[in-house]
């Protein structure tokens, strides 16, 4: 059990003023302390990015990894060790640039480990150059004519390519965020949490007004478990069209509860063993 | 007796891997050593296969220009392979299947066996030639044709019983149609024999100290033989070593060690994982030890060159990581079926900034099996990936040896920290560079950082905090040099005339074409980095004359060793098309260089295993055959 005292650490956080993963990691503080994931729980995996960053300023056991790579690590940590909550932070520029293949393959895979993608539609950490989910006509130091390329909706990609839990929610609403983490968390499966992240600095598009007044929550009569009706909600993305909350989910067999080799005892709990062969020698012969 | 080749082709689709290791596996229960070596192009069927297998009565490792006796399932075997035949040599074919046997070299004896014709109608189907023809092989090789059934009945164990009873029935045709047909041309090459009783290792399996200068060329331990490629090798030490993690994308020549370990993931406990690339494959290994789990990928160059940050990253997050290292032809795709050693200056400098590197290089089946299993533990202690090398004549290749004795194996994980500790710090600094490495969900805060960070693991710039973390992780080599780093190994005599200097699996050739060279010695290399500098240094001091031999273009070993002890060495022999070398070639290149190397007497020795001229009328040799035969 956390208090969100103990999970600070001596670091002076370095995200501009205004950014909006100052949203993303008090909600994150809040749902650990509401949940209790602690070092005896729980294990995070950074990419590399503005949102990379976060290893340094929330006291839980991570790992931050490199560019585009944190959805295989945490992978590995989850098959190595299934009792433990794993979470991906990573960007835009990480989770669908550097790292789409990893995305779309732990998605149809059903890994049990819930991904926050710090969307914030720009690189920021390199200092304002297009990403995947700028839009077209974003104009940036690396699309100074404007970009002529279409953006990518890492949420389509996760359904199409079977994830079971989407998400998502604008970085200033904390309360929404938290309850929106910690279901994403309980959904056995892989689990997207797409967060609007303004960039204050780089991206004056997708600013803290625009996702005020252009997301909207969607009401009880949405059923997030039929597919085709999630896809046609994911279309909508403009002016006044942004759903965010729960906008897919379904249970399905995750990929480590269908290993029988952990079905009693996690990897790591059952240690490392010294194993008798001469049996399999005799195929040999 | 002198060794003798075997050699059986036909196209892809033919099951020619399947009867070279038969004829593997008979050799060796016939009390006899064997290496055998496979040709095959990167393509699924169609195109030219071949397998061939030498066959001593002493351990051999290596594959030889001469083929004694070439099995030609079809005309494109003869056309490649009839000039290796020499003389007194013989060649089966199918005399049935119009094969044009009119550039056959002269004194090669032809026996014609009617394995199409005997598949057909004894077992109703043409894929059971094969098992003709090695009926006919075992027959003249004066083999013992039980043991050839015994083979059939465990490959088709799990086959209805008729077909183990057709191949027996196609098995035993062959072998009594050459027995009729050609009485007087039956060898002893595979007559059972006993093997000398086991012996057990003089001083552990690795060498270490003394026990390593003026080694006898081959151990022949004795004893029940395993028919075991290194790819095998690698994957039943992993299993051994107590490994329980392992990802691995396929890429010829390693994809074999996920052959043999996906199967046996439920029964041993461990999981193998198929990822979408080799970039996933190192992350979630790394992931997965990170986690606790004693971890393994492996790939081969190419899929590397993805690893190669990952790499980096297990340096810089000192996550204990196993990496196999398969070697092929590049650069890119190259020659993917194909053997070479041209990624050590790779391995050695891959990914950008200095981290410790542990790079190790098995030269043949035993020491890729005992490196393995060693990988893992020095992967623990220091706490950094550990690469074992193999090129593709260790992974595919099978050779004899004896049981793998483990016994004295220990595992040993390092500074493991499994409980809550007052205060954690995943860098702490320490004498010897090893910090106590805590595993995620004991209650401790543990941060693993891809960015230069202070001991707690958060992200630090600072000059001095990096200088003392760059210090902590290099010092983990001087401590790997002094503990676990082993003398590298001389075979043959102390003091020589020549002195032979290589690595990887030119080992087995070397030590072959020694027999005919009493005066070299070979300086057979393992431990690429931390390297042994001062043993390799004093050996070649005193060296008369040194020769380099590798399977890469630019003498990589060579270069190596200059780096390390400024010694040039100025002769060598480089073979870069993908063949591994022939003892014939190392014998040659010697001669070259001393007058004094050369065998007493300096004559070729004869092969006592040659076909005698013929009189059963059936049987021809070029000599008195016509061309074409119909």
């Amino acid at each position: 059990m956390s208090t969100s005292q103990q999970l600070s650490t001596p670091n002076m956080c370095t995200w501009c003023p205004g950014c909006g993963d100052f949203g993303i990691w008090t909600a994150f503080k809040q749902a650990a302390t509401k949940q209790g994931w602690d070092n005896s729980n729980t294990a995070i995996v950074a990419g590399i990015g503005c949102h990379g960053h976060i290893v340094n300023f929330i006291k839980l056991t991570s790992f931050e990894g490199l560019h585009g790579r944190p959805i295989p690590v945490a992978s590995g940590i989850k098959m190595a060790n299934h009792d433990l909550n794993v979470f991906v932070f990573t960007g835009d520029g990480d989770c669908l640039a550097e790292g789409g293949n990893h995305f779309i393959h732990a998605a149809r895979r059903n890994q049990n480990i819930t991904v926050i993608l710090h969307d914030n539609a720009v690189y920021g950490l390199t200092t304002g150059q297009t990403s995947p989910r700028s839009p077209k006509g974003f104009k940036s130091k690396s699309t100074p004519q404007g970009n002529i390329e279409e953006p990518l909706h890492p949420l389509r990609m996760a359904l199409a390519a079977g994830a079971t839990f989407l998400g998502r929610e604008y970085a200033g609403n904390i309360p929404q965020l938290t309850e929106l983490m910690i279901k994403a968390s309980e959904h056995e499966g892989f689990a997207v949490v797409q967060v609007l992240q303004p960039c204050v600095t780089f991206n004056h598009i997708y600013s803290h007004a625009f996702y005020q007044e252009n997301t909207y929550a969607v009401g009880p009569d949405y059923d997030p478990t039929n597919k085709v009706a999630a896809y046609e909600k994911l279309l909508e993305w403009g002016e006044k069209q942004i759903p965010v909350g729960v906008l897919y989910q379904v249970e399905q067999p995750t990929y480590e509860e269908q290993i029988p080799q952990i079905g009693k005892k996690s990897l790591v709990g059952q240690g490392a063993r010294k194993r008798e062969i001469k049996d399999l020698l005799k195929r040999y012969q | 007796m002198h060794p003798f080749t075997f050699k059986i082709g036909g196209e892809a689709g033919f099951g020619i891997m399947s009867a070279g290791l038969t004829f593997s596996k008979i050799a060796t229960r016939s009390g006899y050593y064997i290496f055998d070596y496979t040709e095959y192009p990167s393509i699924i069927r169609g195109g030219h296969n071949v397998m061939q297998v030498t066959v001593g009565t002493e351990p051999v490792g290596s594959a030889r220009m001469a083929t004694e006796l070439l099995v030609a399932l079809n005309q494109e075997t003869l056309n490649l392979h009839q000039e290796e035949v020499p003389e007194g040599g013989a060649i089966i074919y199918d005399k049935e299947q119009k094969i044009d046997v009119s550039k056959v070299p002269h004194g090669v004896h032809l026996l014609a066996v009617p394995f199409h014709r005997f598949a057909r109608e004894i077992g109703g189907n043409i894929l059971m030639r094969n098992t003709v023809a090695m009926g006919a092989a075992v027959g003249v090789l004066g083999g013992k044709l039980q043991i050839l059934l015994d083979l059939i009945s465990e490959e088709f164990a799990a086959k209805k019983p008729e077909v183990v009873a057709k191949n027996h029935a196609c098995a035993r045709a062959g072998y009594e149609y050459v027995r009729e047909n050609y009485p007087n041309n039956i060898l002893t090459v595979l007559k059972p024999r006993r093997l000398p009783p086991l012996r057990p290792a003089a001083a552990g399996h690795l060498p270490s100290g003394a026990a390593a200068s003026g080694l006898p060329l081959w151990r022949d331990r004795g004893g029940q033989q395993l028919v075991v490629t290194g790819n095998e090798a690698v994957a039943l030490g992993a299993v051994a070593a107590g490994m329980q993690f392992v990802a691995i994308y396929p890429m010829t020549p390693t994809s074999n060690i996920l052959h043999v370990l996906a199967p046996l993931q439920e029964q041993y406990g461990f999981i193998y994982k198929q990822p979408e690339d080799e970039i996933s494959a190192i992350n979630m290994a790394i992931g997965a030890s990170f986690a606790g789990a004693r971890a393994m990928t492996a790939t081969a160059g190419g899929g590397f060159c993805l690893m190669t940050e990952g790499y980096g990253l297990a340096g810089i997050t000192e996550t204990p990581l196993v990496i196999i290292e398969g070697m092929r032809p590049g650069p890119a795709t190259g020659l993917p079926t194909w053997t070479d050693q041209g990624d050590l200056q790779f391995v050695l400098h891959a990914h950008q900034g200095d981290f410790p590197r542990i790079v190790l290089a098995p030269g043949d089946v035993e020491e890729a099996f005992h490196m393995t299993m060693q990988a893992f533990n020095l992967a623990d202690k220091y706490q950094t990936p550990v690469v074992v090398m193999i090129d593709k004549c260790i992974c595919e290749s099978h050779w004899s040896v004896p049981a793998f004795d483990y016994g004295d194996y220990k595992i040993n994980r390092g500074k493991l920290v499994l409980k809550k500790q007052k205060e954690y710090a995943r860098y702490a600094l320490n004498a010897d560079g090893i910090s106590p490495r805590a595993l995620p969900g004991t209650g401790n805060h543990i941060v693993a950082n891809s960015d230069e960070h202070n001991e707690v693991g958060y992200s630090n710039e600072e000059a001095l905090n990096r200088r003392q973390q760059m210090e902590k992780r290099m010092k983990k080599l001087e401590m790997c040099m002094k503990e676990d780093m082993p003398e590298p190994m001389l075979y043959g005599p102390k003091d020589a005339e020549v002195t032979i200097v290589s690595w990887g699996s030119n080992k087995g050739v070397i030590l072959d074409a020694m027999k005919e060279l009493p005066n070299v010695n070979y300086l057979h290399v393992t431990w690429m980095s931390p390297f042994p500098t001062e043993s390799v240094k004093n050996i070649l001091k005193s060296a008369r004359k040194i020769v380099s031999i590798e399977c890469n273009y630019s003498g990589q070993l060579m270069s190596l060793i200059s780096e390390k002890t400024g010694i040039k060495i100025k002769s060598n022999l480089l073979k870069y098309d993908g063949r591994p070398f022939y003892p014939e070639e190392i014998i040659e290149k010697v001669n070259s260089l001393s007058f004094r190397a050369k065998p007493h007497g300096g004559a070729k020795p004869r092969n006592p295993l040659t076909f005698k001229s013929q009189r059963s009328s059936d049987s021809s040799t070029r000599a008195s055959s016509v061309g074409m035969t119909t």
